[in-house]
Protein backbone atom coordinates (compact mmCIF):
# COMPACT_ATOMS: atom_id res chain seq x y z
CA UNK A 1 0.00 0.00 0.00
CA UNK A 2 2.90 2.30 0.74
CA UNK A 3 6.23 1.85 -0.97
CA UNK A 4 9.09 4.14 -0.15
CA UNK A 5 12.51 3.89 -1.68
CA UNK A 6 15.53 6.11 -1.34
CA UNK A 7 13.41 8.92 0.05
CA UNK A 8 15.54 11.95 0.93
CA UNK A 9 14.64 15.46 1.98
CA UNK A 10 17.21 18.20 2.28
CA UNK A 11 16.49 21.62 3.75
CA UNK A 12 19.36 23.85 2.74
CA UNK A 13 22.29 22.32 4.58
CA UNK A 14 20.31 19.99 6.77
CA UNK A 15 19.30 16.52 5.71
CA UNK A 16 15.99 15.82 7.37
CA UNK A 17 15.59 12.30 6.06
CA UNK A 18 18.24 10.25 4.39
CA UNK A 19 17.45 7.43 1.95
CA UNK A 20 14.49 5.87 3.66
CA UNK A 21 13.28 2.51 2.35
CA UNK A 22 10.25 0.77 3.70
CA UNK A 23 6.94 -0.72 2.70
CA UNK A 24 3.65 -0.93 4.48
CA UNK A 25 1.15 -3.60 3.52
CA UNK A 26 -2.56 -3.20 3.19
CA UNK A 27 -4.40 -3.17 6.48
CA UNK A 28 -1.27 -2.91 8.57
CA UNK A 29 -0.82 -0.50 11.46
CA UNK A 30 2.75 0.70 11.49
CA UNK A 31 4.33 2.89 14.11
CA UNK A 32 6.92 5.46 13.27
CA UNK A 33 9.07 5.78 16.32
CA UNK A 34 11.85 8.21 16.92
CA UNK A 35 12.98 11.09 19.09
CA UNK A 36 11.88 14.63 18.30
CA UNK A 37 13.43 15.91 15.11
CA UNK A 38 14.17 12.46 13.75
CA UNK A 39 12.31 13.13 10.50
CA UNK A 40 8.97 11.51 11.26
CA UNK A 41 6.85 14.51 10.37
CA UNK A 42 8.89 15.21 7.26
CA UNK A 43 8.36 11.67 6.00
CA UNK A 44 4.67 11.91 6.68
CA UNK A 45 4.34 15.25 4.92
CA UNK A 46 5.96 13.74 1.86
CA UNK A 47 3.68 10.70 1.94
CA UNK A 48 0.60 12.92 2.01
CA UNK A 49 1.73 14.77 -1.10
CA UNK A 50 1.96 17.98 0.92
CA UNK A 51 5.67 18.39 0.38
CA UNK A 52 7.87 17.11 -2.44
CA UNK A 53 10.93 15.03 -1.61
CA UNK A 54 14.42 15.99 -2.72
CA UNK A 55 15.25 12.52 -4.01
CA UNK A 56 13.70 9.11 -4.06
CA UNK A 57 10.20 7.91 -4.73
CA UNK A 58 7.18 7.11 -2.66
CA UNK A 59 4.01 5.40 -3.78
CA UNK A 60 0.83 5.49 -1.79
CA UNK A 61 -2.13 3.34 -2.82
CA UNK A 62 -0.36 2.75 -6.11
CA UNK A 63 0.07 6.43 -6.97
CA UNK A 64 3.29 8.38 -7.03
CA UNK A 65 3.18 11.13 -4.41
CA UNK A 66 4.79 13.64 -6.74
CA UNK A 67 3.36 12.88 -10.16
CA UNK A 68 -0.11 11.84 -9.05
CA UNK A 69 -0.44 13.98 -5.95
CA UNK A 70 -4.16 14.60 -6.39
CA UNK A 71 -4.92 10.86 -6.52
CA UNK A 72 -2.72 10.28 -3.47
CA UNK A 73 -4.50 13.03 -1.58
CA UNK A 74 -7.85 11.53 -2.44
CA UNK A 75 -6.81 8.22 -0.85
CA UNK A 76 -5.03 9.54 2.21
CA UNK A 77 -6.40 10.90 5.45
CA UNK A 78 -3.88 13.04 7.27
CA UNK A 79 -3.81 14.30 10.81
CA UNK A 80 -0.90 16.72 11.19
CA UNK A 81 0.85 17.40 14.48
CA UNK A 82 -1.47 20.33 15.12
CA UNK A 83 -5.00 19.42 14.10
CA UNK A 84 -5.85 21.67 11.14
CA UNK A 85 -9.15 22.90 12.51
CA UNK A 86 -10.78 26.29 12.06
CA UNK A 87 -11.50 27.62 15.51
CA UNK A 88 -14.43 29.70 14.35
CA UNK A 89 -16.29 26.83 12.72
CA UNK A 90 -18.88 24.45 14.08
CA UNK A 91 -17.69 20.82 14.27
CA UNK A 92 -20.26 19.52 11.82
CA UNK A 93 -19.70 22.31 9.28
CA UNK A 94 -15.97 21.75 9.48
CA UNK A 95 -16.32 18.05 8.72
CA UNK A 96 -18.68 18.81 5.86
CA UNK A 97 -16.10 21.21 4.48
CA UNK A 98 -13.35 18.60 4.79
CA UNK A 99 -15.56 16.00 3.11
CA UNK A 100 -16.40 18.32 0.23
CA UNK A 101 -12.73 19.05 -0.27
CA UNK A 102 -12.24 15.31 -0.63
CA UNK A 103 -14.85 14.94 -3.37
CA UNK A 104 -17.59 13.44 -1.26
CA UNK A 105 -20.79 13.87 -3.24
CA UNK A 106 -23.67 15.82 -1.78
CA UNK A 107 -25.78 12.71 -1.26
CA UNK A 108 -23.07 10.96 0.76
CA UNK A 109 -22.07 14.05 2.73
CA UNK A 110 -24.32 13.59 5.72
CA UNK A 111 -23.73 9.86 6.25
CA UNK A 112 -19.97 10.39 5.89
CA UNK A 113 -19.97 13.15 8.50
CA UNK A 114 -22.23 11.15 10.82
CA UNK A 115 -19.98 8.11 10.62
CA UNK A 116 -16.85 10.15 11.32
CA UNK A 117 -18.54 11.85 14.28
CA UNK A 118 -19.65 8.50 15.65
CA UNK A 119 -16.28 6.82 15.23
CA UNK A 120 -14.49 9.60 17.07
CA UNK A 121 -17.16 10.01 19.75
CA UNK A 122 -18.02 13.55 18.78
CA UNK A 123 -21.72 13.20 18.10
CA UNK A 124 -22.68 15.12 21.24
CA UNK A 125 -20.50 18.12 20.36
CA UNK A 126 -21.40 18.31 16.67
CA UNK A 127 -23.01 21.73 17.04
CA UNK A 128 -20.26 23.28 19.14
CA UNK A 129 -17.73 25.79 17.88
CA UNK A 130 -14.33 24.13 17.61
CA UNK A 131 -12.50 26.98 19.35
CA UNK A 132 -14.58 26.36 22.48
CA UNK A 133 -13.65 22.68 22.69
CA UNK A 134 -10.84 21.28 24.82
CA UNK A 135 -7.55 20.26 23.27
CA UNK A 136 -8.52 16.59 23.37
CA UNK A 137 -11.73 17.21 21.51
CA UNK A 138 -9.97 19.34 18.92
CA UNK A 139 -7.60 16.45 18.37
CA UNK A 140 -10.57 14.18 17.83
CA UNK A 141 -12.08 16.64 15.38
CA UNK A 142 -8.78 16.52 13.52
CA UNK A 143 -8.96 12.75 13.49
CA UNK A 144 -12.55 12.83 12.30
CA UNK A 145 -11.41 15.09 9.47
CA UNK A 146 -8.84 12.49 8.44
CA UNK A 147 -11.49 9.76 8.49
CA UNK A 148 -14.40 11.55 6.91
CA UNK A 149 -13.71 10.50 3.33
CA UNK A 150 -13.01 6.89 4.37
CA UNK A 151 -9.46 6.86 2.94
CA UNK A 152 -7.46 3.73 2.24
CA UNK A 153 -4.46 5.12 4.05
CA UNK A 154 -4.39 7.07 7.29
CA UNK A 155 -1.34 9.06 8.25
CA UNK A 156 -1.47 10.26 11.84
CA UNK A 157 1.24 12.48 13.22
CA UNK A 158 1.36 12.07 17.00
CA UNK A 159 -2.36 11.39 17.28
CA UNK A 160 -2.60 11.25 21.07
CA UNK A 161 -0.48 14.24 21.97
CA UNK A 162 -2.17 16.46 24.53
CA UNK A 163 -4.93 14.05 25.44
CA UNK A 164 -5.83 12.86 28.90
CA UNK A 165 -5.26 9.19 29.78
CA UNK A 166 -8.86 8.16 29.19
CA UNK A 167 -8.91 9.85 25.82
CA UNK A 168 -5.57 8.29 24.92
CA UNK A 169 -6.98 4.82 25.50
CA UNK A 170 -10.06 5.67 23.47
CA UNK A 171 -8.05 7.00 20.56
CA UNK A 172 -5.74 3.99 20.65
CA UNK A 173 -8.69 1.65 20.53
CA UNK A 174 -10.11 3.66 17.68
CA UNK A 175 -6.86 3.44 15.74
CA UNK A 176 -6.63 -0.29 16.40
CA UNK A 177 -10.15 -0.75 15.10
CA UNK A 178 -9.17 1.06 11.92
CA UNK A 179 -6.54 -1.52 11.05
CA UNK A 180 -7.59 -4.06 8.46
CA UNK A 181 -9.96 -1.76 6.62
CA UNK A 182 -7.43 1.06 6.53
CA UNK A 183 -3.70 1.10 6.34
CA UNK A 184 -2.42 3.23 9.18
CA UNK A 185 0.90 4.91 9.79
CA UNK A 186 1.23 6.75 13.05
CA UNK A 187 4.19 8.50 14.52
CA UNK A 188 5.17 8.91 18.10
CA UNK A 189 8.12 9.55 20.32
CA UNK A 190 6.43 7.67 23.11
CA UNK A 191 7.14 3.98 23.10
CA UNK A 192 4.12 2.55 24.93
CA UNK A 193 1.96 4.42 22.47
CA UNK A 194 3.40 2.46 19.61
CA UNK A 195 3.46 -0.87 21.40
CA UNK A 196 -0.19 -0.45 22.34
CA UNK A 197 -1.46 0.19 18.85
CA UNK A 198 0.96 -1.01 16.21
CA UNK A 199 1.82 -4.40 14.80
CA UNK A 200 5.12 -3.26 13.42
CA UNK A 201 7.42 -0.41 14.21
CA UNK A 202 9.92 1.52 12.19
CA UNK A 203 12.48 3.18 14.38
CA UNK A 204 13.93 6.28 12.84
CA UNK A 205 16.73 8.44 14.13
CA UNK A 206 18.53 11.39 12.59
CA UNK A 207 16.72 10.80 9.31
CA UNK A 208 17.67 7.16 9.00
CA UNK A 209 15.84 3.94 9.68
CA UNK A 210 17.67 2.16 12.47
CA UNK A 211 15.30 -0.77 12.85
CA UNK A 212 12.06 -2.09 11.48
CA UNK A 213 10.39 -5.22 12.69
CA UNK A 214 7.47 -6.40 14.71
CA UNK A 215 7.63 -5.55 18.33
CA UNK A 216 8.40 -8.86 20.04
CA UNK A 217 11.13 -9.78 17.63
CA UNK A 218 12.71 -6.40 17.94
CA UNK A 219 12.81 -6.72 21.68
CA UNK A 220 14.37 -10.15 21.78
CA UNK A 221 16.77 -9.30 19.02
CA UNK A 222 18.09 -6.27 20.76
CA UNK A 223 18.13 -7.58 24.27
CA UNK A 224 20.84 -10.08 24.94
CA UNK A 225 18.25 -11.71 27.10
CA UNK A 226 14.91 -10.84 28.51
CA UNK A 227 14.80 -9.54 32.00
CA UNK A 228 12.08 -10.41 34.49
CA UNK A 229 11.33 -8.68 37.73
CA UNK A 230 10.29 -10.70 40.74
CA UNK A 231 9.13 -9.09 43.95
CA UNK A 232 9.42 -11.33 46.98
CA UNK A 233 8.62 -11.07 50.67
CA UNK A 234 11.89 -12.48 51.97
CA UNK A 235 15.04 -12.91 50.03
CA UNK A 236 17.11 -15.96 50.76
CA UNK A 237 20.41 -17.00 49.30
CA UNK A 238 19.09 -20.50 48.81
CA UNK A 239 16.31 -19.17 46.72
CA UNK A 240 18.63 -17.11 44.54
CA UNK A 241 20.85 -20.09 44.03
CA UNK A 242 17.88 -22.27 43.16
CA UNK A 243 16.80 -19.83 40.49
CA UNK A 244 20.29 -19.46 39.18
CA UNK A 245 20.52 -23.25 38.87
CA UNK A 246 17.74 -23.32 36.29
CA UNK A 247 19.19 -23.74 32.83
CA UNK A 248 18.65 -20.66 30.73
CA UNK A 249 18.91 -18.18 33.58
CA UNK A 250 21.84 -15.92 32.92
CA UNK A 251 22.00 -13.91 36.08
CA UNK A 252 20.03 -13.01 39.16
CA UNK A 253 20.57 -9.65 40.76
CA UNK A 254 18.97 -8.16 43.80
CA UNK A 255 18.07 -4.54 44.00
CA UNK A 256 15.39 -2.67 45.94
CA UNK A 257 14.05 -5.88 47.37
CA UNK A 258 13.28 -7.25 43.93
CA UNK A 259 15.09 -9.85 41.90
CA UNK A 260 16.10 -8.96 38.38
CA UNK A 261 16.32 -12.26 36.53
CA UNK A 262 17.99 -12.19 33.18
CA UNK A 263 17.44 -15.15 30.89
CA UNK A 264 19.08 -16.16 27.66
CA UNK A 265 17.16 -15.39 24.52
CA UNK A 266 15.53 -18.01 22.30
CA UNK A 267 15.10 -20.44 25.16
CA UNK A 268 12.08 -22.47 26.03
CA UNK A 269 9.71 -20.64 28.29
CA UNK A 270 11.18 -21.13 31.73
CA UNK A 271 9.08 -18.59 33.60
CA UNK A 272 7.03 -21.25 35.35
CA UNK A 273 10.15 -22.98 36.57
CA UNK A 274 11.53 -19.73 37.98
CA UNK A 275 8.37 -19.11 39.97
CA UNK A 276 8.24 -22.73 41.05
CA UNK A 277 11.78 -22.51 42.41
CA UNK A 278 10.96 -19.34 44.32
CA UNK A 279 7.86 -20.87 45.83
CA UNK A 280 9.70 -24.03 46.84
CA UNK A 281 12.25 -21.93 48.68
CA UNK A 282 9.41 -20.11 50.46
CA UNK A 283 10.48 -16.66 49.30
CA UNK A 284 6.85 -15.47 49.15
CA UNK A 285 6.37 -14.34 45.56
CA UNK A 286 4.40 -11.07 45.38
CA UNK A 287 4.89 -10.08 41.78
CA UNK A 288 6.44 -11.55 38.69
CA UNK A 289 6.59 -10.04 35.25
CA UNK A 290 8.65 -8.94 32.32
CA UNK A 291 10.74 -5.90 32.90
CA UNK A 292 8.61 -3.07 31.55
CA UNK A 293 11.64 -1.00 30.74
CA UNK A 294 13.16 -3.46 28.35
CA UNK A 295 11.54 -2.12 25.19
CA UNK A 296 12.21 1.40 26.33
CA UNK A 297 15.83 0.39 26.58
CA UNK A 298 15.72 -1.06 23.10
CA UNK A 299 14.47 2.22 21.82
CA UNK A 300 17.10 4.15 23.70
CA UNK A 301 19.91 1.95 22.54
CA UNK A 302 18.68 2.13 18.97
CA UNK A 303 18.52 5.85 18.92
CA UNK A 304 21.63 6.60 20.91
CA UNK A 305 24.07 3.97 19.76
CA UNK A 306 25.54 3.81 16.31
CA UNK A 307 26.00 0.03 16.33
CA UNK A 308 22.87 -1.20 14.67
CA UNK A 309 24.24 -3.88 12.42
CA UNK A 310 22.07 -6.91 12.15
CA UNK A 311 19.04 -5.07 13.37
CA UNK A 312 17.74 -3.91 10.05
CA UNK A 313 15.67 -6.52 8.33
CA UNK B 1 -4.28 20.62 -15.67
CA UNK B 2 -7.97 20.36 -15.02
CA UNK B 3 -9.58 23.20 -13.14
CA UNK B 4 -12.61 22.35 -11.09
CA UNK B 5 -14.59 25.45 -10.18
CA UNK B 6 -16.70 23.42 -7.78
CA UNK B 7 -13.68 22.97 -5.52
CA UNK B 8 -13.02 26.69 -5.60
CA UNK B 9 -16.63 27.22 -4.68
CA UNK B 10 -16.27 24.92 -1.65
CA UNK B 11 -13.51 27.17 -0.34
CA UNK B 12 -15.15 30.41 -1.41
CA UNK B 13 -18.45 29.64 0.27
CA UNK B 14 -16.73 28.53 3.46
CA UNK B 15 -14.57 31.64 3.67
CA UNK B 16 -17.46 33.89 2.72
CA UNK B 17 -19.45 32.42 5.58
CA UNK B 18 -16.49 32.89 7.91
CA UNK B 19 -16.66 36.63 7.26
CA UNK B 20 -20.14 36.59 8.72
CA UNK B 21 -19.49 34.22 11.63
CA UNK B 22 -16.72 36.56 12.74
CA UNK B 23 -17.22 40.30 13.34
CA UNK B 24 -15.18 41.19 10.24
CA UNK B 25 -18.02 41.46 7.73
CA UNK B 26 -20.29 43.40 10.07
CA UNK B 27 -17.63 45.93 11.03
CA UNK B 28 -16.38 46.44 7.50
CA UNK B 29 -19.87 46.72 6.04
CA UNK B 30 -21.10 49.02 8.82
CA UNK B 31 -18.11 51.33 8.43
CA UNK B 32 -18.49 51.29 4.68
CA UNK B 33 -22.20 52.12 4.71
CA UNK B 34 -21.75 54.81 7.36
CA UNK B 35 -19.15 56.67 5.32
CA UNK B 36 -20.96 56.09 2.04
CA UNK B 37 -24.23 57.30 3.54
CA UNK B 38 -22.63 60.44 4.83
CA UNK B 39 -21.00 61.09 1.46
CA UNK B 40 -24.23 60.46 -0.39
CA UNK B 41 -26.05 62.88 1.86
CA UNK B 42 -23.34 65.48 1.41
CA UNK B 43 -23.20 65.06 -2.38
CA UNK B 44 -26.95 65.26 -2.78
CA UNK B 45 -27.44 68.27 -0.52
CA UNK B 46 -24.52 70.06 -2.12
CA UNK B 47 -25.94 69.32 -5.56
CA UNK B 48 -29.35 70.56 -4.40
CA UNK B 49 -27.94 73.81 -3.15
CA UNK B 50 -26.04 74.35 -6.37
CA UNK B 51 -29.09 73.56 -8.47
CA UNK B 52 -31.18 76.04 -6.52
CA UNK B 53 -28.56 78.75 -6.86
CA UNK B 54 -28.31 78.15 -10.61
CA UNK B 55 -32.08 78.35 -10.89
CA UNK B 56 -32.20 81.66 -9.01
CA UNK B 57 -29.82 83.21 -11.48
CA UNK B 58 -31.52 81.55 -14.44
CA UNK B 59 -28.54 79.37 -15.35
CA UNK B 60 -28.44 75.68 -16.21
CA UNK B 61 -27.50 73.34 -13.41
CA UNK B 62 -24.97 70.55 -13.92
CA UNK B 63 -26.18 67.03 -14.47
CA UNK B 64 -26.88 64.72 -11.59
CA UNK B 65 -24.27 62.37 -13.04
CA UNK B 66 -21.53 64.95 -12.63
CA UNK B 67 -22.83 66.35 -9.37
CA UNK B 68 -23.70 63.21 -7.43
CA UNK B 69 -22.96 59.95 -9.15
CA UNK B 70 -19.40 60.48 -10.28
CA UNK B 71 -18.09 61.82 -6.95
CA UNK B 72 -20.06 59.18 -5.06
CA UNK B 73 -18.50 56.21 -6.84
CA UNK B 74 -15.11 57.91 -7.01
CA UNK B 75 -15.17 58.19 -3.22
CA UNK B 76 -16.33 54.61 -2.95
CA UNK B 77 -13.14 53.53 -4.68
CA UNK B 78 -11.06 55.34 -2.08
CA UNK B 79 -12.95 53.70 0.75
CA UNK B 80 -12.40 50.29 -0.78
CA UNK B 81 -8.69 51.04 -0.96
CA UNK B 82 -8.77 51.37 2.82
CA UNK B 83 -11.15 48.50 3.54
CA UNK B 84 -9.94 45.74 1.23
CA UNK B 85 -6.76 45.06 3.27
CA UNK B 86 -8.98 44.23 6.24
CA UNK B 87 -10.98 41.86 4.10
CA UNK B 88 -8.09 40.00 2.50
CA UNK B 89 -5.39 40.00 5.17
CA UNK B 90 -6.58 36.87 6.91
CA UNK B 91 -7.22 34.73 3.84
CA UNK B 92 -3.93 32.87 3.70
CA UNK B 93 -2.02 34.42 6.62
CA UNK B 94 -4.44 32.91 9.11
CA UNK B 95 -4.30 29.53 7.38
CA UNK B 96 -0.54 29.60 7.58
CA UNK B 97 -0.47 30.66 11.20
CA UNK B 98 -3.03 28.10 12.38
CA UNK B 99 -1.54 25.52 9.99
CA UNK B 100 -4.98 24.80 8.63
CA UNK B 101 -3.37 25.28 5.24
CA UNK B 102 -2.16 21.70 5.70
CA UNK B 103 -5.74 20.53 5.38
CA UNK B 104 -6.12 22.39 2.09
CA UNK B 105 -2.77 21.25 0.78
CA UNK B 106 -3.36 17.60 1.59
CA UNK B 107 -6.82 17.63 0.03
CA UNK B 108 -7.34 16.68 -3.61
CA UNK B 109 -7.52 20.28 -4.73
CA UNK B 110 -4.99 22.16 -6.83
CA UNK B 111 -3.29 25.35 -5.70
CA UNK B 112 -5.08 27.20 -8.49
CA UNK B 113 -8.50 26.06 -7.33
CA UNK B 114 -7.58 27.01 -3.78
CA UNK B 115 -6.39 30.51 -4.72
CA UNK B 116 -9.37 31.24 -6.93
CA UNK B 117 -11.62 30.11 -4.07
CA UNK B 118 -9.95 32.52 -1.66
CA UNK B 119 -10.15 35.33 -4.19
CA UNK B 120 -13.83 34.63 -4.84
CA UNK B 121 -14.72 34.72 -1.16
CA UNK B 122 -13.35 38.25 -0.81
CA UNK B 123 -14.74 39.35 -4.18
CA UNK B 124 -18.13 38.09 -3.09
CA UNK B 125 -17.96 40.19 0.06
CA UNK B 126 -17.07 43.21 -2.08
CA UNK B 127 -20.03 42.36 -4.32
CA UNK B 128 -22.27 42.20 -1.26
CA UNK B 129 -21.08 45.62 -0.15
CA UNK B 130 -21.73 47.05 -3.60
CA UNK B 131 -25.18 45.49 -3.68
CA UNK B 132 -25.99 47.23 -0.40
CA UNK B 133 -25.32 50.63 -2.00
CA UNK B 134 -27.87 50.14 -4.76
CA UNK B 135 -30.43 52.09 -2.80
CA UNK B 136 -28.49 55.34 -3.39
CA UNK B 137 -29.19 55.35 -7.15
CA UNK B 138 -32.70 54.08 -6.40
CA UNK B 139 -33.29 57.19 -4.30
CA UNK B 140 -31.94 59.31 -7.14
CA UNK B 141 -34.32 57.64 -9.56
CA UNK B 142 -37.25 58.29 -7.25
CA UNK B 143 -36.54 62.02 -6.96
CA UNK B 144 -34.87 62.72 -10.27
CA UNK B 145 -33.97 61.17 -13.57
CA UNK B 146 -30.26 60.34 -13.65
CA UNK B 147 -28.56 58.49 -16.51
CA UNK B 148 -28.56 54.74 -15.97
CA UNK B 149 -25.45 54.18 -18.12
CA UNK B 150 -22.84 55.83 -15.90
CA UNK B 151 -24.31 54.14 -12.84
CA UNK B 152 -23.98 50.69 -14.35
CA UNK B 153 -20.51 51.35 -15.70
CA UNK B 154 -19.43 52.87 -12.35
CA UNK B 155 -20.52 49.72 -10.57
CA UNK B 156 -18.66 47.54 -13.04
CA UNK B 157 -15.54 49.72 -12.85
CA UNK B 158 -15.61 49.91 -9.07
CA UNK B 159 -16.02 46.16 -8.80
CA UNK B 160 -13.15 45.43 -11.17
CA UNK B 161 -10.88 48.02 -9.54
CA UNK B 162 -11.65 46.66 -6.08
CA UNK B 163 -11.00 43.13 -7.29
CA UNK B 164 -7.50 44.32 -8.21
CA UNK B 165 -6.97 45.30 -4.56
CA UNK B 166 -8.39 41.93 -3.55
CA UNK B 167 -6.01 40.11 -5.86
CA UNK B 168 -2.98 41.90 -4.43
CA UNK B 169 -4.42 41.33 -0.96
CA UNK B 170 -4.58 37.58 -1.61
CA UNK B 171 -0.99 37.72 -2.80
CA UNK B 172 0.36 39.55 0.26
CA UNK B 173 -1.66 37.34 2.57
CA UNK B 174 -0.02 34.26 1.06
CA UNK B 175 3.44 35.64 1.80
CA UNK B 176 3.26 35.89 5.56
CA UNK B 177 1.79 34.42 8.71
CA UNK B 178 1.22 37.91 10.04
CA UNK B 179 -2.11 39.47 9.16
CA UNK B 180 -0.98 43.00 9.98
CA UNK B 181 1.95 42.71 7.61
CA UNK B 182 -0.31 41.34 4.90
CA UNK B 183 -2.82 44.15 5.39
CA UNK B 184 -0.23 46.92 5.47
CA UNK B 185 1.46 45.69 2.30
CA UNK B 186 -1.88 45.40 0.53
CA UNK B 187 -2.75 48.97 1.39
CA UNK B 188 0.68 50.27 0.38
CA UNK B 189 0.59 48.41 -2.93
CA UNK B 190 -2.95 49.57 -3.69
CA UNK B 191 -2.05 53.19 -2.99
CA UNK B 192 1.13 52.90 -5.01
CA UNK B 193 -0.66 51.61 -8.09
CA UNK B 194 -3.22 54.32 -7.62
CA UNK B 195 -0.64 57.12 -7.53
CA UNK B 196 1.86 55.65 -9.94
CA UNK B 197 0.89 58.05 -12.72
CA UNK B 198 1.74 61.13 -10.62
CA UNK B 199 5.20 60.80 -12.01
CA UNK B 200 3.81 60.65 -15.55
CA UNK B 201 3.84 64.44 -16.00
CA UNK B 202 7.56 64.70 -15.46
CA UNK B 203 8.50 61.43 -17.16
CA UNK B 204 9.50 61.12 -20.81
CA UNK B 205 6.84 60.62 -23.49
CA UNK B 206 7.03 56.82 -23.64
CA UNK B 207 7.55 56.26 -19.95
CA UNK B 208 4.68 58.55 -19.01
CA UNK B 209 2.34 56.48 -21.18
CA UNK B 210 3.52 53.37 -19.41
CA UNK B 211 2.95 54.92 -16.00
CA UNK B 212 -0.47 56.13 -17.02
CA UNK B 213 -1.33 52.69 -18.29
CA UNK B 214 -0.21 51.06 -15.04
CA UNK B 215 -2.27 53.36 -12.87
CA UNK B 216 -5.32 51.62 -11.46
CA UNK B 217 -7.36 54.80 -11.20
CA UNK B 218 -6.57 55.95 -14.72
CA UNK B 219 -8.50 53.00 -16.07
CA UNK B 220 -11.46 53.87 -13.90
CA UNK B 221 -11.98 57.28 -15.52
CA UNK B 222 -13.75 55.82 -18.54
CA UNK B 223 -16.08 53.78 -16.38
CA UNK B 224 -17.06 56.87 -14.40
CA UNK B 225 -18.09 58.57 -17.63
CA UNK B 226 -20.27 55.69 -18.72
CA UNK B 227 -17.73 54.26 -21.16
CA UNK B 228 -16.98 50.57 -20.96
CA UNK B 229 -13.75 50.07 -22.87
CA UNK B 230 -12.33 46.59 -23.32
CA UNK B 231 -8.82 48.04 -22.82
CA UNK B 232 -9.72 48.89 -19.25
CA UNK B 233 -11.41 45.58 -18.62
CA UNK B 234 -8.42 43.72 -20.02
CA UNK B 235 -6.09 45.75 -17.82
CA UNK B 236 -8.04 45.02 -14.66
CA UNK B 237 -8.40 41.33 -15.50
CA UNK B 238 -4.67 41.06 -16.23
CA UNK B 239 -3.86 42.77 -12.94
CA UNK B 240 -6.10 40.33 -11.08
CA UNK B 241 -4.68 37.35 -12.97
CA UNK B 242 -1.10 38.42 -12.31
CA UNK B 243 -1.77 38.80 -8.58
CA UNK B 244 -3.24 35.32 -8.41
CA UNK B 245 -0.40 33.89 -10.47
CA UNK B 246 2.19 35.33 -8.07
CA UNK B 247 0.19 33.88 -5.19
CA UNK B 248 0.47 30.49 -6.87
CA UNK B 249 4.26 30.85 -7.07
CA UNK B 250 4.50 31.86 -3.41
CA UNK B 251 2.40 28.95 -2.17
CA UNK B 252 4.18 26.47 -4.40
CA UNK B 253 7.50 27.46 -2.89
CA UNK B 254 5.95 27.39 0.59
CA UNK B 255 5.24 23.69 0.02
CA UNK B 256 8.89 22.98 -0.70
CA UNK B 257 10.16 24.75 2.35
CA UNK B 258 7.71 23.97 5.10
Amino acid sequence: MIEVSGLTKIYGQRTAIDHLDFTVNKGEIVGFLGPNGAGKSTTMKILTGFMPASFGTAKVAGYDVFDEAIEVKRNVGYLPENPPVYFDMVVEDYLKFAAKLHDISKAKLKPAVDTALEKTGLTHVRNRIIGNLSKGYRQRVGLAQALVHDPQVLILDEPTVGLDPVQIIEIRQLIKSLGGAHTVILSSHILPEVTATCERIIVINKGKIVAQDNIERLTTRMNQGLTFQMKVKSVSNNGIQAIQAISGVKSVNLHDGALAIEINPSQDDIRDRIVEAAVMEKMGVLEFGADKLSLEEVFLSLTTQETTEGVQS
Amino acid sequence: MKFNLKKSWTIASKDYRTYFTSPIAYIVIAGFLLIMGWMFFFNVSHFNLQAMQYKQFGGKSGSITDGVIRPLYGNMNVIFLFLVPFITMRLFAEERKMQTIQLLMTSPITLGEMIVGKFLSAAMLVGTMLALTVFYPVILFVYGNPDLGPIVSSYLGTFLLTCCYVSSGVFFSSMTENQIVAGALTFAAGLFFWLINWAAQSAGPVFSDVLDYLSLIQHYNNFSQGIIDTTDIVFYLSFIGLGLFFTHRVLDSYRWRS
